[in-house]
């Protein structure tokens, strides 16, 4: 049996060195993102700019997926639509069985995690190298990324140092970090002159011009994109935006937010592939537009603010869950914030709705998010359908999956009480009058918790007392 | 009869809460003693119970719906009403309105929303309070609870009366604004990660030498105090109005 959120969560919280490295890796972060927010009202006005250019996205959609489409078409991108995970694998395969590639080399892409796309192609014969430094790390390591924007960010770099120590032949021990990325840059360049098709997502598509913009800080996106004959992009159907002078908001906004750059070292516009007499560049461009999921999202208006987020990761950066417990625990593609609002949606409550527990609905995502995506609101609602009384009878999200009895007749006693004042005086006071008598257990709370202790008189009771107090001195 | 200056009103309502009602009344004495001391009358619903935010924040919204409906018809009046809890006080003003969104009582809700107010926020901007410190010097951590960050937006406001008290002296324990891991039904649905986020707040609370821990918030306080007193740490919390009373009476 897979091990629940909760039992992952412990033992991530049992390990010393991880916690350590979240912890510090956090910090830095948040620090680095302070530190480029410096104006308040600068960047409240930039968060309510970023919040409106994606809800316009949403509010046109359709429309415009369409024109990205037709707009990618005239400049030579073929564009293919994938309603599964199952369906953008394929369409990938089918590309690159059709030019007999055997190599890919990728940038990082969370879609393409998301679809299982490395898996897909191996079982299928094609070897596919991640080229961004961290998911070649987690490569390597044969684990998933644990953040989205720092995929090996659970790594300290003496654990990189074994690791490379250990899987690459000639690599011995150095816990220099520019020596480490030495390492991995002479692998990968070589990988990159070598490879058939170069893979890469997408942080923004432009529906007005049809262009793909891709974000990174390490080169290796340009080479993907530029050196293999073939580039296949892929991304989800919300990363659409409407016009390119959306981009410049969006991206300080992104960059500024992830990892507190004010513009990263690549920014690359792809608008086609090779044309005539130019030198370099692929000779195919694809672009996969991702649904799985999304589209069900979008049906519902509250939970469609979901698909305004530009996967910055600031939100898992400042949760204070995620900074302890890291991203394998959540057990998902997305971890965090964002992970407990996206994954249940698109996966289904059934399989995901333990994990939207993991959170105090401190609002510290919410805060920060470059969007203003209203995270902890989400995270209720979905609480709220997992554990709703009626079903549904098309219930592919799994609405009411994770509704308890004992849970449910609680709550039931709960309410009982408290929306009955005779009954909830009465249960207080014995509460009052029994707190010598309290059981000194209370479950897990008296684990971590001496036991609470009721006051000898209730609230109610003191301000009763007073009344009767004012009363007769009125009488006196 | 006291004078008042417009804009402070002659009555107010006092929404108790639940923790308060049970664990702190003294608190809820404390404020409302603080309140009647600038000449406003203070009427406190005797049939008044739980803001419903444990169902709430649990998914039980149809649990939380009847509570907040059996609160809502308590405080009719056009009068202001004072919690003093950000969290109860931000269930109450933000999300009663989205709550009975279709219920008979959605406008009375949103009328009571905008009559809301967190107590430190009342004392502060409402009311303008001058407060006289008569205590011996002390020491205080201020713990702000999530709520009274984001949701109520009443730090400045807390920080405001705590200022006037001159021989309190607040110190600030590191990773300040980071939440104390209590959220209500998260410490019983997930005590590990809460208790894991608690004794971090704790081991900063312990670290600046404080032996005094302030809140507006009684959620945090019965978290991180039960949780020091299971380590045996000689810390003493109070709720902030309780601190108020004692030092200006």
């Amino acid at each position: 049996m897979t091990p629940t959120f909760r039992q992952r969560a412990t033992d991530a919280l049992a390990d010393k060195a991880l916690r350590s490295n979240f912890r510090g890796a956090m910090d830095f972060l948040r620090e680095k993102r302070a530190s480029v927010f410096t104006d308040e009202r600068e960047l409240a006005e930039l968060r309510a700019l970023g919040h409106q250019i994606r809800a316009n996205v949403l509010s046109r959609l359709p429309s415009l997926l369409e024109q990205l489409e037709a707009q990618c078409q005239k400049n030579g991108i073929q564009v293919h639509w994938a309603e599964t995970p199952n369906e953008a694998c394929e369409i990938i395969y089918q590309i690159m069985h059709r030019r007999n590639a055997k190599l890919a080399v990728k940038g990082k892409s969370m879609v393409s995690e998301e679809v299982g796309l490395n898996h897909y192609l191996e079982t299928r014969g094609i070897e596919c190298i991640e080229s961004d430094m961290g998911e070649y790390i987690v490569q390597l390591a044969e684990e998933t990324p644990s953040h989205i924007i720092m995929p090996a960010i659970h790594k300290s770099k003496e654990q990189i140092a074994r690791l490379f120590e250990e899987k690459i032949d000639g690599v011995g021990y150095t816990n220099n970090v520019d020596e480490l990325i030495g390492v991995g840059r002479t692998i990968l360049r070589d990988k990159f002159f070598k490879a058939d098709v170069g893979i890469s997502g997408v942080n923004f598509a432009v529906a007005e011009t049809g262009t793909l913009c891709l974000v990174e800080n390490e080169g290796n996106g340009r080479m993907c994109t530029t050196i293999p004959p073939v580039h296949i992009a892929i991304t989800g159907i919300e990363k659409v935006v409407e016009k390119i002078s959306d981009i410049p908001p969006l991206l300080s906004l992104l960059t500024r937010s992830a990892t507190g750059q004010r513009i990263t070292t690549y920014f690359n516009m792809i608008s086609s592939p090779r044309k005539k007499g130019e030198r370099d560049g692929p000779e195919e461009v694809h672009l996969v537009l991702l649904d799985n999921g999304r589209s069900r999202i979008y049906q519902d208006t509250h939970l469609q603010e979901t698909l305004r987020c530009i996967r910055c990761g600031a939100c898992m950066n400042h949760c204070p869950v995620y900074s302890r417990i890291g991203g394998h625990a959540y057990g998902t593609v997305y971890p965090g914030p964002i992970g407990q609002v996206v994954m249940p949606q698109i996966e289904g409550l059934e399989k995901h709705g333990e994990m939207t527990e993991g959170c105090s609905l401190n609002g510290a995502c919410g805060e920060v998010c470059p969007v203003e995506i209203p995270l902890a609101d989400l995270i209720r609602t979905l609480r709220q359908k997992k554990s709703a009384a009626a079903i549904p009878p098309d219930n592919r999200a799994g609405i009411g999956s994770h509704r308890k009895k004992t849970e449910a007749i609680a709550w039931m006693f709960w309410k009982w009480v408290h929306r009955a004042p005779a009954i909830y005086l009465m249960v207080t006071f014995a509460i009052s009058r029994l707190r010598l008598l309290m059981p000194r257990s209370f479950g897990a709370w008296t684990r971590y918790h001496s036991a609470p202790k009721p006051a000898p008189q209730t609230l109610h009771e003191l301000m009763r007392h007073r009344k009767q107090a004012t009363s007769k001195e009125d009488q006196l | 009869m006291s004078e008042h200056t417009p804009s402070i009103p002659a009555e107010v309502y006092f929404f108790g809460t639940c923790l308060i009602d049970v664990f702190y009344p003294d608190a809820g004495i404390s404020a409302i003693e603080l309140i009647e001391r600038e000449g406003i009358k203070v009427i406190f619903p005797p049939q008044q119970t739980c803001c419903g935010q444990p169902p709430y924040n649990s998914g039980y919204n149809d649990e939380a719906i009847e509570v907040a409906a059996a609160q809502i018809a308590l405080f009719t009046r056009p009068i202001p009403v004072v919690v003093p809890s950000a969290s109860c006080a931000a269930m109450m003003k933000h999300h009663y309105p989205r709550l009975l969104e279709g219920h008979p009582l959605h406008a009375q809700a949103l009328n009571l929303a905008n009559r809301i107010y967190e107590f430190s926020e009342f004392l502060s901007n409402t009311v303008n309070i001058t407060l006289q410190d008569k205590g011996p010097p002390i020491k205080i951590v201020l713990h702000q609870s999530c709520s009274a960050r984001r949701e109520m937006q009443v730090t400045t406001q807390t920080m405001q009366l705590l200022h006037q008290l001159e021989n309190v002296e607040i110190c600030e324990p590191e990773r300040a604004s980071e939440c104390c891991g209590f959220g209500g039904t998260f410490a019983i649905k997930q005590p590990e990660i809460s208790a894991a986020m608690g004794k971090d707040k704790c081991d900063a609370i312990k670290k600046t030498g404080v032996l005094n821990l302030i809140s507006g918030d009684c959620g945090c306080l019965m978290h991180l105090s039960g949780m020091m007193a299971k380590d045996n740490a000689p810390i003493r919390s109070e709720h902030i109005a309780s601190l108020l009373w004692r030092r200006t009476r």
